[in-house]
């Protein structure tokens, strides 16, 4: 993280800190990029980052994706939850040297699920993690990679 | 600045929904260029999504996303003519915003 990007991450607590005084409207009131859990080194670690800890596998988490890749640049995703009062719905990669791809924070009124594309570097474990009234379920499907995709 | 993302949102049945492409390099940090040096990370990190301007979205997003993302999902409510507009965050601060009417 670069010196100008720590300045930009104090600059915007600080302004969330005199928002929350009722100061200063920022542009974008927004939650922090999760650094600890974007940059986590194994799954544990992400999950623990999010607060998962070990989630409940289950069948109300469903993952639609084909069981090939054909192109690990671009695997079209589809996270879906069935539970009620879904409030977040995150996609991780196992075998990706950044397993969390993308982290997700849904409205009363969105419908939870979500279509993404992600990379990946190598055939692997595609993970989607519900947050569902506080609780924490997953599902995990293996998605087979001819052709990697981070770039090598 | 980014190049403009395209946004498509469909009302029907009583729920919107709303896709959107957007033009970015995603680049994940761990490439190297042909003289051997790391290719910077630059990526988008935050989206946020609102529906006649309500926040309806908000996601952080890693370096794992696709180069130009796509995403897609619905949302309850909603008619034609409402706007939708996407703003989406990168690593460098750079940022952007685009808007469509939901038809």
């Amino acid at each position: 993280m670069t010196q100008r990007l720590m300045e930009r991450r104090q600059i915007l607590t600080f302004l969330g800190t005199l928002a929350a005084a009722g100061f200063v409207l920022p542009k974008m009131a927004f939650a922090n990029w999760d650094k600890v859990a974007f940059e986590a080194k194994t799954m544990d670690e992400a999950l623990k980052a999010l607060g998962a800890g070990t989630p409940a596998t289950s069948g109300d988490v469903q993952i639609v994706a084909s069981d090939i890749a054909e192109n690990g640049a671009v695997v079209p995703i589809q996270a879906i939850s069935k539970l009620p009062n879904t409030e977040r719905i995150a996609i991780l990669v196992d075998k990706n040297p950044s397993m969390l791809a993308a982290s997700f924070d849904l409205t009363p009124e969105t419908i939870p699920e979500v279509t993404a594309r992600i990379k990946m570097g190598q055939t692997s474990n595609v993970v989607v993690l519900v947050k569902a009234d506080g609780k924490f379920y997953a599902a995990s499907k293996e998605i087979k990679v001819t052709l990697g995709g981070c770039g090598g | 600045m980014g190049s403009p993302m395209k946004i498509r949102a469909s009302v029907k049945d009583g729920v919107t929904e709303i896709k959107v492409l957007m033009g970015h390099e995603m680049e994940t940090g761990q490439r190297k260029d042909a003289n051997g040096a790391v290719i910077p990370a630059w990526f988008i990190n935050e989206v946020t999504a609102k529906l006649d301007g309500k926040t309806v979205m908000q996601a952080q997003w890693g370096p794992s996303i696709s180069k130009n993302p796509y995403l897609a999902f619905k949302v309850k409510g909603g008619k034609a003519g409402d706007k939708v507009s996407v703003t989406w965050v990168d690593n460098k601060g750079d940022t952007r915003t685009d808007e469509a009417a939901a038809t």
